[in-house]
């Protein structure tokens, strides 16, 4: 059994080490704003202000608002229609306009039928602007009426805003990172420093040992989920629909995975720099790359759809999203959370008997 | 206490330590001599468990060390040739930690090293941030949190290399009064005066046994005036065996 005295012994020192270290301090609370403002505004997808042009032959009420619903929004703006006929591909190639409406003469309660052209030279752009406008219209004509069944990306996500995406993502990729890195670097130093030589003649076990270095990171881990949390939904508006309790909850089960990340990293490296360049290598590319984050999981080939069932981001992504975006509760997530837990114990066991209690 | 039988250490084809054969009893001033890379600070690994021989066998409190017995670890006190405290700690805060780590009640570890603390001066600069420390206090500070235990058994591994004359004074006043009081103390040097000091002696070459037993004893048999004399003539012997 391990002995909670001694663990106690080596969480104390720990927290005595991050107090102190400068170093430590800007990873746990700089980097993660740092990378949430870069990351966030690199990665904030959204167009605003596409340059619209309409060519409205109806000119009745139902055009008016349609035209309206679109200008409303702060996704597209009105470009005066020019004299003559509407070059779409004129308009285009001249970068006057991004999209165009024609609303024929026909427009009213028996035929909805309006044509939008797209510039597709950018398709990212493009597919953005369709589906701003798909949606625009969509709920246009839930509004009058007529009934028109929602997409299921604008479920959850009325105005298309991508950043309700990506703030939980970057919840996930910061979180997995920092604390695999804080962990792997803090055992690493020991190696280095030979603080570790005198620690293993004494009776401490290796299990003692790696819970006494997780401790204090679990803490700060989760300090560092509520200001990432609190700067994202500040800075990118991002609501927050389900229960707080709950989302503390799953945080631990993921802030605990990725430590016993850390852990397991720890065992492979000898040097600081090992054990830095190890955590980034097995979290940051994949956490970004097969999450789910920026490509969805079912769109994947078979291979790369099983190896995400190793990222503990993956998981947590579903996790987070879930509560901040559809207020899901416990029974909603528990699968993905024993996910979580079955992560941590393995990595904890394989690090705990990777970890040599004599020098090599 | 402790007893090696044909002790073997190889690195791949080197032979760090090759076939030692050692008593140390209770009590004891226990002497590793020998230049650097005679295989002193592998020894003592060995025999305090941090690297498993490659041959041969250590009973440390009659427990077979080789066989990975964990049990003798809360009797060893072990203060490594390179310096390991923390030095982002403060002396008291690196003293608390060992303490916790061998479960010892910090008063009661306290009380176990006050002794040596006063006979080092160390009262005065306990609260100070251990990096802070000049090199001979941050030695001082080492061996006393070697024994915040107050372990049967001490090993020092080179001790008072980089030490000033009045520190290495001090410190083999403290070998001599743990050994009085029962404990028995393993220490290495490369100093070879400092063998006076030592109940008896194993002077090391690349790994072997040149000459072991009491120093005054050795410098008899050798016709030597003084140990480095008797280094000198031991090491020679040895070089001439060899060819
Ligand atoms: N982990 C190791 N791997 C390879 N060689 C080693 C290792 N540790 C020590 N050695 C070698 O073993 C020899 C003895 O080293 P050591 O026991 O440190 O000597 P001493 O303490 O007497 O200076 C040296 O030549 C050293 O380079
Ligand atoms: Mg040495």
């Amino acid at each position: 059994m391990p002995n909670l005295n001694r663990i106690k012994a080596i969480s104390e020192k720990e927290v005595f080490h991050i107090l102190r270290d400068s170093r430590t301090l800007a990873i746990i609370f700089i980097l993660p704003l740092l990378q949430l403002i870069i990351f966030g505004y690199a990665m904030n997808m959204e167009i605003r202000q596409v340059p619209l042009v309409v060519d409205d032959h109806a000119l009745n009420s139902s055009s008016r608002a349609l035209v309206d619903a679109f200008i409303q929004t702060d996704y597209f703006r009105l470009v005066p229609k020019g004299p003559g006929v509407l070059d779409p591909g004129e308009l285009f190639k001249q970068r006057v306009a991004q999209a165009t409406l024609s609303i024929p003469k026909g427009f009213n309660q028996d035929d909805f039928t309006a044509q939008l052209k797209i510039d597709a030279s950018d398709p990212n752009s493009a597919q953005m602007i369709q589906s701003y406008a798909t949606g625009i219209v969509n709920t246009w004509s839930a509004k009058a009426g007529v009934g028109i069944a929602l997409s299921p990306l604008i479920l959850y996500n009325p105005d298309m805003k991508s950043s309700f995406f990506f703030v939980p993502g970057l919840i996930a990729l910061i979180l997995v990172m920092i604390c695999a890195l804080l962990t792997s670097i803090s055992i690493s130093r020991e190696k280095e420093m030979g603080t570790m030589e005198q620690i293993l003649v004494s009776p401490v076990t290796a299990t003692e040992i790696l819970l006494g270095k997780v401790l204090p990171y679990i803490f700060l881990g989760l300090m560092d989920a509520l200001l990432i949390l609190a700067v994202g939904m500040l800075l990118f508006q991002v609501p927050f629909r389900g229960e707080f309790a709950v989302f503390l909850g799953f945080t631990f089960l993921y802030v605990l995975t990725s430590l016993c990340l850390g852990l397991l990293v720890s065992t492979m490296a000898k040097t600081q720099q090992g054990a830095m360049m190890t955590a980034l290598g097995m979290t940051l590319l994949p956490t970004l790359l097969l999450s789910g984050y920026m490509f969805p999981i079912p769109s994947m080939p078979p291979i790369l759809r099983r190896i995400t069932y190793i990222i503990p981001a993956r998981y947590y992504l579903q996790i987070i999203r879930g509560i901040m975006l559809k207020g899901n509760s416990v029974q909603h997530l528990y699968q993905a959370g024993l996910s979580l837990v079955t992560m941590s114990v393995v990595m904890l066991v394989i690090a705990a008997r990777r970890f040599k209690l004599r020098l090599s | 206490m402790i007893h090696t039988k044909n002790l073997v250490k190889k690195f791949g084809a080197f032979t760090a330590v090759d076939d030692i054969n050692l008593d140390i009893a209770k009590g004891e001033i226990f002497g590793f001599l020998g230049a650097n890379g005679a295989g002193k600070t592998t020894a003592i690994r060995m025999i305090i468990g941090l690297v498993l021989p490659t041959s041969g066998q250590i009973i440390v409190d009659n427990l077979d060390i080789s066989k990975g017995s964990e049990k003798v670890k809360h009797k060893i006190g072990y203060m490594s040739q390179k310096f390991s405290l923390y030095p982002d700690l403060k002396a008291i805060e690196n003293l608390e930690f060992y303490s916790g780590i061998y479960q010892i009640p910090f008063r009661q570890a306290m009380k176990n090293i006050q002794p040596i603390i006063e006979q080092f001066g160390l009262q005065d600069i306990l609260k100070n941030r251990t990096e802070d420390l000049p090199m001979g206090y941050k030695q001082r500070l080492s061996l006393v949190a070697a024994l915040v235990h107050d372990p049967p058994l001490v090993f020092l591994d080179e001790p008072t290399s980089g030490v000033d004359p009045q520190a290495r004074r001090e410190f083999w006043q403290v070998i001599n009064d743990l050994a009085y009081a029962g404990k028995s103390v393993i220490v290495s040097t490369h100093f070879m005066d400092e063998a006076e000091y030592c109940h008896r002696v194993i002077i090391m070459q690349d790994g072997r046994e040149v000459a072991l037993g009491n120093p005054a004893e050795l410098k008899a048999t050798h016709d030597s005036a003084n140990m480095q004399e008797l280094f000198l003539k031991v090491l020679g012997e040895d070089h001439a065996k060899s060819e």
